[in-house]
């Protein structure tokens, strides 16, 4: 329990305009992203430096307070809604950027750092931090890592995890551990930086990280083309990738999605193709022009109705912006959206189109599905209001199959949003008993009083 | 007080536009509050949740709720870049609404509202007399913005460096009976707008010079009150009322093509809350107020897309010796209408050389009350437009609000910048002046 003199001692630490308890505050701390029901912590602290969090672990560690770390609160998967008796830490101070070092070409930031504000300053430089997941203009540096968030660079770029090349943090005791090095090798003690990677804040808490960065290409070529079936769409990405070429950029669009898509944007998407393909490729300009040809000729032999290449900057951007503006598009048609990535290998991505078309006719419930259609990840995003309970449990039994047809099909329940509490129940399902045991050793052996963001990945809440 | 089931049951008006918020967070990336405090209650997603807790009948009083709910600029870009499209400043406003209604107003801000407000006769005088008596208050500061330090320590006034209120009302110098003057094609009919009739009546001049200049008759009627924002954004719905009547039947007397306003707040209120927030349904005065703002249109906008769509070329290559002016876009403006082309039309069209700051359409800080009852929050927001605009090297700093031109004036006082702040119009309206046409 957070006693009044737990309080006090985090006003000492943090100062008191730093610690919140009002029942309002707590509110506002109580929910994510996620469509999950909403926990209230007892109180919230936002420190400003290395030694307020760990002084605040500390104090957890000593008085058996749950402890949740929240960055810009963004995840999909509840990994920031906190215990009732909990303490929830706000990375919002901790935002700097502590270096970017061009000869080596990494960078330290602070956790609270934003993605896009790394992004920036990065280019500016004329280098280039790769993973750009859509919520990249608040998610912070922190979230990204903790969650191994992707984006639509994926395919070519990988995701956060192949980014981190070391890491700080304080353990649950609140002893500070250092791993990884800013060397391009380290093959030094056990790979803690790999472990702690998409820990959800389960296994420390980040303090500083420390990223790789690489030269930024120096040309990109885009195109969109159009289909009159799903089927042609998945086949040319198979295509693409068979013919040993590994675009930046490989994005898919379904019919409900274009419709909606062009409805709100009037950008003139043909509201009648059953799929469109975005693609671009980048790099050295010589092979971005002859790997554009050769995706174009691609599309065109596996049937596209159209295909529209991107002649300058602006039609680029207006690509993008299209698929950007998928998940506002979807969002605005019901209040509640549940924004899904169940992840196939990416030669069943017609096989995982299909099922989801048979799913959302089954269970009755809209579906939009958009996504990295390259990497295999798709977004089967669910339209539905979940004040409507019938329809609801629908939602939710159509999700269940989703991640059943999914690892049916050798995939994963999630390509990039984590675990957190929506997926715990289900990771037994994928990953197996033995699994789930393994990392429940792993943490009660680190974690002796289960005060890391209890709950998540491997369930069981203290509450 | 009334019990907090009653309270849930009033905010449940709103549960509609309530659950259109997904949670998703990207409003933290544009929130000029969140920016400075990283505080979740201060972003546009938290204050949801927060009301969506009021409905829920989870608290047990209702201050901590509204006073969160108060601390917001109202500057709408948590909306406009929201990707599930909430209506976040009509639920704001009609929350403030219930939750004053629910309390009641402070006396303080009865007073000025229901009396001064509502009454645009009275304010009108009370304004008047203050006008007279500010040289006891405030003592004239040399520098390019004309702005004054308050001179008597007063808490409420800190160290803004206020601008002072015009020597005569620009009300005053048109006929009793209003403005009036035939034009070859369009008629305008002109809502001034307190700001401009009380602070900024060379703004006014300029509107009818310009129009004038291009052939739109014009009508200003006599009597016109405030648009009602301000006693809206303090949940006065009631004196909002009864100033959208008044104001609605003196503009329904005279005959116009368009309703246009020199203030992006004016015309965003007339635009977007005088047909949504008004309360009566069933009077047909709502029906009245769609009209009126299907037919309301920022002047810029009017000017440059149905006056003289060749303004909008003007000044394609600029003058590189000609006066270097940065705009910067009044979220009432930008955000709420999405007019940004057409002003900086015009400041090419006065021939001046414009050069774009960083963040030209990040919100100034001014926010209304929030200025006044917020003003460290507020003047650390403003200075990062000061030092954006400081630098650019312009020597003028151009802008289609008035509230944002009080705002900035301070600024850029505070930073001892020489640098004017002017309405676009003004500018166009000089240089018609100075080359005689
Ligand atoms: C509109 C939208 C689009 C999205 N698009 C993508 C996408 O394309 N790809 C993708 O992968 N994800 C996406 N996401 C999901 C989400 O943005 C990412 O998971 C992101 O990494 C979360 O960052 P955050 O700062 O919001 O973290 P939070 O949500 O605050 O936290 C996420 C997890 O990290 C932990 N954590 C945060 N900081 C620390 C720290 N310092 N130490 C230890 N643990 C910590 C938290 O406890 C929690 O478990 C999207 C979300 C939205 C709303
Ligand atoms: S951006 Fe819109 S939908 Fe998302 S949290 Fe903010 S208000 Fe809600
Ligand atoms: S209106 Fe402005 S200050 Fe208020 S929540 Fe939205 S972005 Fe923030």
């Amino acid at each position: 329990m957070i006693t009044k003199a737990i309080v006090d001692r985090l006003k000492e630490i943090v100062g008191p305009e730093n610690v919140l308890t009002q029942r309002e505050d707590m509110l506002t701390y109580s929910y994510d992203a996620a469509v999950l029901d909403a926990k209230m912590p007892a109180a919230a602290v936002m420190p400003g430096n290395t030694e307020e969090i760990g002084d605040v672990v500390t104090v957890c560690h000593e008085n058996s307070i749950p402890l949740t770390v929240r960055g810009a609160g963004t995840n999909l998967s509840g990994g920031t809604i906190p215990e009732n008796t909990g303490l929830v830490m706000l990375t919002g101070r901790l935002n700097k950027i502590i270096e970017i070092n061009e000869a080596d070409m990494y960078a330290v930031v602070q956790p609270g750092v934003v993605t896009a504000t790394l992004a920036a300053a990065v280019e500016a430089k004329g280098l280039f931090y790769p993973p750009d997941p859509g919520s990249q203009a608040v998610s912070t540096l922190g979230g990204n890592v903790a969650e191994n968030a992707g984006g639509l660079r994926g395919l070519k770029y990988g995701v956060t995890k192949d980014y981190v090349m070391g890491l700080r943090f304080f353990d649950a005791r609140g002893n500070y551990v250092k791993t990884g090095s800013r060397t391009v090798k380290c093959a030094t003690g056990y790979n803690i930086t790999g472990l702690m990677v998409g820990s959800e804040g389960t296994l420390g808490v980040l303090d500083e990280i420390t990223l790789k960065l690489i030269p930024a290409p120096a040309a990109r070529h885009s195109l969109v083309a159009v289909y009159d079936t799903i089927d042609q769409a998945s086949e040319t990405v198979a295509a693409i990738i068979a013919a040993r070429i590994v675009p930046a950029t490989l994005e898919i669009l379904d019919n409900f999605t274009i419709r909606a898509v062009e409805d709100f944007s009037k950008a003139g998407l043909p509201v009648e193709a059953a799929a469109l393909l975005l693609i671009e490729v980048d790099g050295h300009p010589a092979v971005v022009k002859e790997e554009g040809e050769k995706v174009e000729a691609l599309c065109k032999k596996m049937g596209a109705a159209s295909i529209n290449v991107a002649q300058t900057d602006e039609e680029r951007d207006k690509i993008w912006a299209a698929r950007r503006s998928a998940l506002s598009a979807l969002a605005k048609l019901k209040p509640t959206l549940v924004l899904e990535d169940a992840t196939v290998p990416r030669s069943k991505i017609p096989d995982m189109v299909k099922s989801l078309q048979e799913i959302a006719e089954r269970y009755q419930i809209d579906i939009g599905t958009f996504g990295h259609a390259g990497d295999g990840n798709l977004h089967p995003t669910i339209l539905t209001d979940k004040r409507n309970t019938e329809e609801f449990h629908r939602v939710e039994a159509a999700i269940e199959e989703i991640f059943d047809r999914a690892l049916a099909l050798g995939g994963t329940l999630s390509g990039e949003h984590g675990t957190g509490i929506a997926k715990a129940p289900f990771l037994e399902k994928e990953a197996g008993y033995s699994s789930i045991l393994f990392s429940r050793q792993l943490r009660a052996a680190l974690d002796p009083k289960n005060i890391l963001n209890p709950g998540k990945i491997t369930g069981v809440s203290t509450d | 007080m009334a019990n907090m089931n009653e309270l849930a049951n009033l905010v449940k008006e709103l549960e509609e536009q309530l659950v259109t918020c997904i949670r998703c967070g990207m409003c933290q990336s544009v929130c000029p509050l969140f920016e400075q405090t990283r505080k979740e209650a201060d972003v546009a997603r938290g204050k949801l949740a927060l009301l969506t807790g009021l409905m829920d009948n989870i608290f047990s009083d209702p201050d901590g709720v509204n006073e969160r709910l108060n601390r917001c600029l109202l500057c709408g870009s948590c909306a406009a870049n929201c990707p599930s499209g909430v209506n976040v400043l009509e639920i704001f406003i009609k929350a403030r609404a219930i939750l004053a209604e629910y309390k009641g107003l402070s006396p303080a801000k009865q007073l000025i509202f229901k009396k001064m407000l509502a009454n645009p006769g009275t304010f009108d005088t009370l304004v008047a007399w203050a006008g007279k008596f500010q040289g006891l208050f405030a003592k004239p500061d040399d520098n390019a913005q004309g702005t004054s330090c308050a001179r008597l320590v007063s808490p409420l006034l800190a160290d803004r460096h206020f601008l002072p209120l015009a020597k005569t009302p620009f009300h005053k110098e048109i006929p009793k009976d209003g403005f009036r003057k035939k034009g070859k094609k369009l008629k305008a009919a002109i809502f001034t707008g307190c700001l401009i009739d009380k602070v900024f009546p060379n703004v006014a001049r300029s509107a009818i010079k310009v129009l004038d200049h291009h052939g739109v008759g014009m009508s200003i009627p006599a009597g016109q009150g405030c648009c009602g924002i301000p006693a809206l954004a303090s949940g006065d719905r009631e004196t909002f009322t009864r100033l959208v009547d008044h104001n609605l039947a003196l503009f329904r007397q005279e005959r116009f093509d368009v309703l246009v306003t020199a203030c992006a707040t004016c015309t965003s209120t007339i635009k977007k809350l005088w047909p949504s927030v008004y309360k009566d349904a069933s009077s047909g005065v709502k029906e009245q107020l769609t009209e009126l703002a299907g037919k309301t249109m920022d002047i810029n906008q009017f000017i440059v897309d149905n006056v003289a769509p060749e303004l909008s070329e003007a000044g394609a290559t600029p003058d590189q010796a000609a006066e270097v002016v940065t705009y910067h876009d009044p979220c009432h403006l930008k955000k709420s209408l999405g007019v940004s082309a057409q002003p900086r039309a015009l400041v090419r069209a006065a021939g001046c050389n414009l050069k774009e700051m960083s963040g030209s359409d990040k919100c100034c800080g001014m926010g209304g009350s929030f200025n006044v009852y917020h003003y460290d929050l507020s003047a650390s927001i403003g200075q990062i437009k000061q030092e954006n605009i400081a630098a650019t090297s312009a020597t003028t700093l151009a802008t289609g609000c008035p509230a944002c031109m009080m705002q900035i004036s301070d600024m850029l006082a505070k930073g001892k910048a020489n640098i004017r702040v002017r309405h676009p119009l003004e500018l166009y309206a000089e240089h018609l002046e100075n080359t005689n046409r």
